[in-house]
């Protein structure tokens, strides 16, 4: 015999499993219209890939997985979409989620699908892939994607497979029923598991001694293929995916971490018919087994159920009476939450609906005093001290809460339910980590305000340092030119020739040669042109969407607030809905904040230099905006800032999985907002990841000096520049000047535009351009002299 | 459609905090059984008067505080620490001495601190302190037992008038020092020799006494067969206290602490551990940490019966461990699943 090892704790509560098992597994049949959820699963929501009015068949995909985290859902039968819209899904607050409403036929005409003749012929990656298509997630009650738990990494080796067959929640036989009637199925899919997941030490199969009929079945079809029947003493919750891996292997999964940390992989005994079906048929998921039970059903009973099937329907099936049931249970009366709408579908997870009567499931007593009696702690099966939780629930210490491990609660109900005192100690954990969760979002929140605010001190600094420099600027120019004209007053007109030539020399001299001034130019027309004006438009537009963010988000907030103090189970969406609005906040924020430092830099040197010498401020300008903007014009910065772009997002992404497994670790509500997490990280991991492969094409292709003519604007201008040299190389010296007053004049007439369209502006720049379209204009008389 | 909202679990145990309360009071029948039967009806005029004035206390007190009467006298809590009160006073005492101690129990070490669950020292044992400290007279004058004296013992009627006052001296009561008395006061005989003297002593500890300990003992060994506590704190109060006495037994000197089966059955030995001890409002929650609280207990209880000042020591010893008892927890948090030990108490905590 091998050895059982015992968990912590646990409780014996009344089983009342036999009431349904008293008759075979029934077909529920075809229910008029089938409601299907887009999230049956943990993770991102499928994307509905039919339109209403579309015919379906029975198996056709009609939603596809949406990333890695996520399933398909397919058409359980044959008919037409009649909606695709928002109905009450099955969940603890009674929320409403987009689901494919199907007008069903009763034709249940398949389409056409075909399964695998040799899978042991496949790669592990093609099975893997084929149980992602076929929309399989864990049937046991959680709802992860199968196909993701199967993707295990290579260098994690995996010792040992186990299906849990444990089904310790009282009321709940689907399982149990499965082994007894399908045995050979559940044999052949987790010799399927067994083949992907190559275990090189054992394949076991877990379960209680309560289902002696349902051990001994599975043993007979065992035999022979060396996977083993493991049975262990009934416990409540022996079936909990830790625990059952703590009973068998003795092994604890590590706080935070999933059992393939351990060398392990868990799956349902139901996902692994599920799998079979897939793989051998190639029938994607569209039915379960779902027991419908409780003393308010005349005849409890376990129905194979399409998909989407509304559970009124079964309860018309099961005789259901109204009158005596006053709760409505989906799941076991353990973990279970309650309907209120019988209207709700039945999903991939739904293993039970319980009704039971008054008296036997009567109202919670109110609440005495902790007596500290420490029963909740005896009966914890993750060793934790419930009563001492408690009373930092209710004193709100997070802190200590954290320290005493709540986030490893998994929420089983065992302390609540041996507290003498009837306390309704799991509601409290719930509550206390949505309120920690919140609070760590909060900081994070304020974390980044404060950044905010400091980025705006910054600017607001530096934009009085700019207005400041500017005004020192005019003065001194005003003074350059009164100095100006008193020379020119002095000299005579020749001389004023004469100094108009050489001045034209020096600044060419100056700048170099005429290449450079043409770089000047051409970057003096992209500042003062079109670009001037849009990043400011941008920054106004990107704050004004910030605004509007933040106002969503604190009525977002002030949703959740009031929901948590109503108790309202909606709580968990509203949290949902803040952390997106956050989310969304950050990104506006981010592109901001990226915004405003290009802006920057190209702003600062610019002005100093303006008055001076519109040459030199040209090249200066030109020079900055190579230096600052960068994105045109280093490539490597480019390169660079993509590089860290996608190191912060891997980063971003490994501890946003983290997150996600650790919810789903708890059987976190919140899990699916975590995956939307993770899927969107990942998007945009993918996008910087191809803005970069994009780029470093391009600069392969920059190599090529024709290329970059086109491409680059910069460049080109130095392309031009430089043709223009030569040109005036070949030149003679009137036409020099000749071409020399053309660009002046043309110089002019933009500074012109300029000057009237920063006047009708009311531009502080005004005044600059004014003057140096004076100097422009003295210029161009000087070279006209020139010629004459 | 008018379906219940509420969140899982929906089944709920057999187990009740009045039926945890109405259990250990049942079980005390036992050792209110011998105690009546050695030392006459004394102890239970004490019970029930210490329950009627508790109850009233306690309804004062919910008043006051405008909380639901009803609801909380529900708990038997009140009548658990009146119980407990009455059993650990000497037998006959003066109404008002127990009144006193009910007073003091509920009002200031319970409902001051907030009630049930929020006190952090055990109300019976706190305000029997309190007494022996303020009346040390009234607490130390004990009848003598049944076998012991020619006499016989208070009946229903006169052990009434006795507590109340009323024609106290004409009831005939003989009292004498209990068996832990006169060991203490015992410097120059042997233990033989001092079982042979005096009258009091019975087959292993006083008469009465050891008769008074296995009732509780008794009571105790039900409640934790109906699971109303676990063994941890008083299997280990009662080993420490064993193994104390039996290192310093020495085969029964005249400087001996006394043997270990005399202190197991002696005094309040069996009620502290099984209803005092076990009293899970004041002592550590988890296992471990009560197997460090009930052993410091024993240990307490050992050293002030034999060096210290007072002949029976568990309520003091009680009362000094309720102090310990959050370092306790703080220092024996359980390891949690799949977490290890270190990580969980280094820096965290
Ligand atoms: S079981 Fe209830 S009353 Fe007992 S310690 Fe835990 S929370 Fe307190
Ligand atoms: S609900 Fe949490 S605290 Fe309560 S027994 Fe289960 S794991 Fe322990």
């Amino acid at each position: 015999m091998r050895k059982i090892w015992d968990i912590h704790g646990g409780i014996h509560p009344a089983e009342n499993k036999h009431q349904s098992l008293l008759n075979p597994i029934e077909n529920a049949g075809i229910p008029a219209q089938l409601i299907l959820p887009l999230a049956q699963h943990i993770g991102a929501p499928a994307s509905p890939i039919v339109n209403v009015g579309d015919r379906v068949l029975k198996g056709q995909m009609i939603a596809e997985a949406k990333g890695f985290v996520s399933a398909p859902v397919h058409a359980p039968t044959s008919g037409t979409i009649a909606a695709i819209e928002s109905r009450v899904i099955p969940h603890p607050s009674g929320m409403t989620a987009s689901c494919i409403v199907i007008d069903t036929d009763g034709k249940d005409e398949w389409i056409t699908h075909q399964g695998v003749k040799d899978y042991t012929q496949l790669s592990k990656l093609e099975l893997v892939d084929r149980i992602r298509q076929a929309g399989i997630a864990g049937m046991g009650g959680a709802g992860f994607p199968a196909a993701v738990k199967l993707s295990t990494r290579d260098d994690k080796p995996i010792e040992t497979l186990i299906l849990n067959g444990t089904e310790c929640e009282p009321y709940i036989t689907a399982d149990d029923i499965l082994m007894r009637e399908r045995a050979a199925e559940i044999i052949a899919g987790a010799e399927i598991l067994r083949h992907i997941i190559k275990p090189n030490k054992e394949t076991l199969i877990g379960v209680e001694d309560n289902k002696p009929e349902g051990i001994a079945a599975l043993k007979k079809a065992a035999e022979g293929t060396g996977i083993e029947i493991v049975v262990f003493p009934t416990k409540y919750p022996s079936g909990g995916e830790k625990q059952l891996i703590q009973i068998l292997t003795g092994k604890e999964v590590p706080a935070g971490g999933l059992p393939s940390d351990v060398g392990i992989v868990c799956q349902n005994i139901g996902t692994a018919t599920a799998i079979y079906r897939a793989i051998q048929f190639g029938e994607p998921l569209i039915s379960r087994i779902t027991t419908i039970t409780g003393e308010a059903c005349e005849r409890p009973q376990n129905y194979e159920v399409l998909l989407g099937t509304p559970v009124q329907y079964l309860l018309n099936k099961s005789g259901f009476n109204k009158e005596n049931c006053i709760r409505l249970i989906m799941g076991g009366p353990m973990m279970g939450y309650t309907l209120q709408d019988t209207a709700v579908p039945i999903v991939k997870t739904s293993n039970c609906v319980l009704a039971p009567t008054v008296a036997e499931l009567p109202p919670p007593p109110p609440a005495q005093a902790c007596i500290r009696c420490g029963m909740c702690a005896e009966a914890c099966p993750v060793s934790l001290l419930p009563q001492q939780m408690y009373w930092f629930a209710r004193a709100q210490e997070h802190e200590k809460l954290e320290n005493h491990q709540l986030f490893d609660c998994i929420e089983c109900g065992a302390c609540s339910f041996v507290c003498p005192s009837n306390i309704p100690l799991v509601q409290y954990y719930r509550a206390s980590k949505a309120e920690i969760r919140q609070a760590q979002q909060d900081k994070i929140k304020s974390e980044r305000s404060k950044e905010r605010f400091e980025a705006r001190t910054a600017r607001l600094e530096q934009e009085e340092a700019e207005k400041e420099a500017k005004r020192a600027a005019r003065m001194e120019a005003a003074k350059a030119k009164a100095a100006a004209a008193a020379n020119a007053a002095e000299t005579s007109k020749t001389d004023i020739i004469q100094a108009a030539i050489e001045r034209s020399k020096a600044k060419q001299a100056e700048s170099a040669d005429p290449a450079q001034a043409a770089i000047a130019r051409a970057q003096a027309k992209r500042d003062g042109g079109a670009e001037e004006e849009s990043p400011q438009e941008k920054t106004e537009r990107l704050q004004k969407l910030l605004a509007g963010a933040e106002k969503r988000l604190v009525a977002a907030k002030e949703k959740l607030a009031l929901a948590q103090e109503q108790q309202s189970d909606n709580a968990d969406a509203f949290a949902t809905a803040v952390s997106k609005t956050e989310e969304k906040l950050a990104s506006i924020k981010q592109e901001l904040a990226a915004h405003e430092a290009t802006l920057a830099p190209a702003k600062t040197p610019a002005p100093s230099t303006d008055s001076t010498d519109p040459a030199q401020a040209a090249i200066a300008r030109a020079l900055a905006k190579r230096a600052g903007a960068g994105a045109d014009e280093s490539t490597e910065d480019k390169t660079t800032r993509l590089q860290n772009a996608i190191a912060t997002t891997e980063k971003r992404l490994v501890a946003a999985q983290q997150k996600l497994t650790l919810a789903q670790e708890q059987n976190d509500a919140n899990v699916g907002a975590f995956a939307t997490g993770v899927e969107k990280t990942q998007a945009k991991l993918d996008a910087a990841k191809k803005e970069l492969a994009d780029h470093q094409a391009t600069l392969g292709a920059n190599d090529t000096a024709e290329q970059v003519a086109s491409d680059d604007p910069v460049q080109a201008a130095i392309e031009r520049a430089k043709a223009a040299r030569e040109a005036q190389a070949n030149m003679s010296e009137a036409d020099k000047i000749k071409q020399n007053i053309e660009s002046l004049e043309n110089r002019i007439a933009k500074s012109k535009e300029k000057l009237e369209a920063a006047r009708a502006a009311g531009d502080d720049k005004a005044d600059i351009l004014a003057d140096s379209l004076a100097k422009l204009e003295e210029k161009l008389a000087a070279a006209q002299q020139q010629l004459s | 459609m008018g379906f219940l909202k509420v969140s899982s679990p929906h089944a709920h145990g057999p187990m009740s905090t009045a039926r945890v309360m109405r259990l250990v009071l049942l079980a005390t029948i036992p050792g209110l059984f011998s105690l009546t039967w050695f030392f006459g009806f004394g102890t239970l005029v004490n019970v029930l008067w210490a329950s009627i004035t508790a109850l009233a206390f306690e309804a004062l007190a919910l008043k006051l505080r405008k909380r639901p009467i009803a609801f909380y006298l529900n708990d038997y809590s009140a009548l658990v620490t009146a119980f407990l009160l009455g059993i650990a006073l000497p037998p006959g005492s003066p109404f008002w001495l127990i009144m006193i101690g009910t007073g003091f129990a509920i009002l200031i070490c319970k409902q001051l601190y907030g009630g049930m669950g929020y006190n952090p020292f055990n109300p019976a044992m706190a305000a029997y302190v309190m007494l022996l400290i303020s009346f040390p007279v009234q607490m130390t004058t004990w009848f003598a037992p049944q076998g012991s004296f020619a006499g016989d013992l208070l009946g229903p009627i006169d052990a009434l008038r006795y507590c109340f006052g009323f024609g106290r001296d004409t009831v005939d009561a003989i009292t004498m020092a209990t068996p832990l008395d006169v060991l203490k006061q015992n410097n120059s005989l042997l233990i033989e020799d001092m079982w042979q003297e005096s009258a009091q002593f019975g087959q292993f500890s006083g008469i009465g006494w050891e008769w008074a300990n296995i009732g509780f003992l008794l009571g105790g060994i039900y409640l934790l067969y109906r699971r109303v506590f676990t063994w941890h704190a008083p299997l280990s109060m009662l080993a420490s206290l064993t193994l104390l006495s039996a290192l310093f037994y020495d085969g029964g000197s005249s400087a001996s602490g006394g043997s270990p089966l005399f202190h197991l059955l002696s005094g309040g030995t069996m009620l502290g551990a099984f209803f005092i001890v076990t009293d899970p409002v004041t002592s550590a929650v988890s296992n471990r940490g009560r197997l460090i609280y009930g052993a410091l207990i024993g240990v307490l209880i050992y050293i002030i019966r034999v060096w210290g000042n007072y002949p029976d020591a568990v309520a003091f010893s009680v009362l000094l461990m309720n102090f310990a008892a959050p370092f306790i927890d703080h220092y024996t948090q359980p390891r949690t699943y799949g977490h290890k030990l270190k990580d969980q108490q280094g820096g965290k905590s």
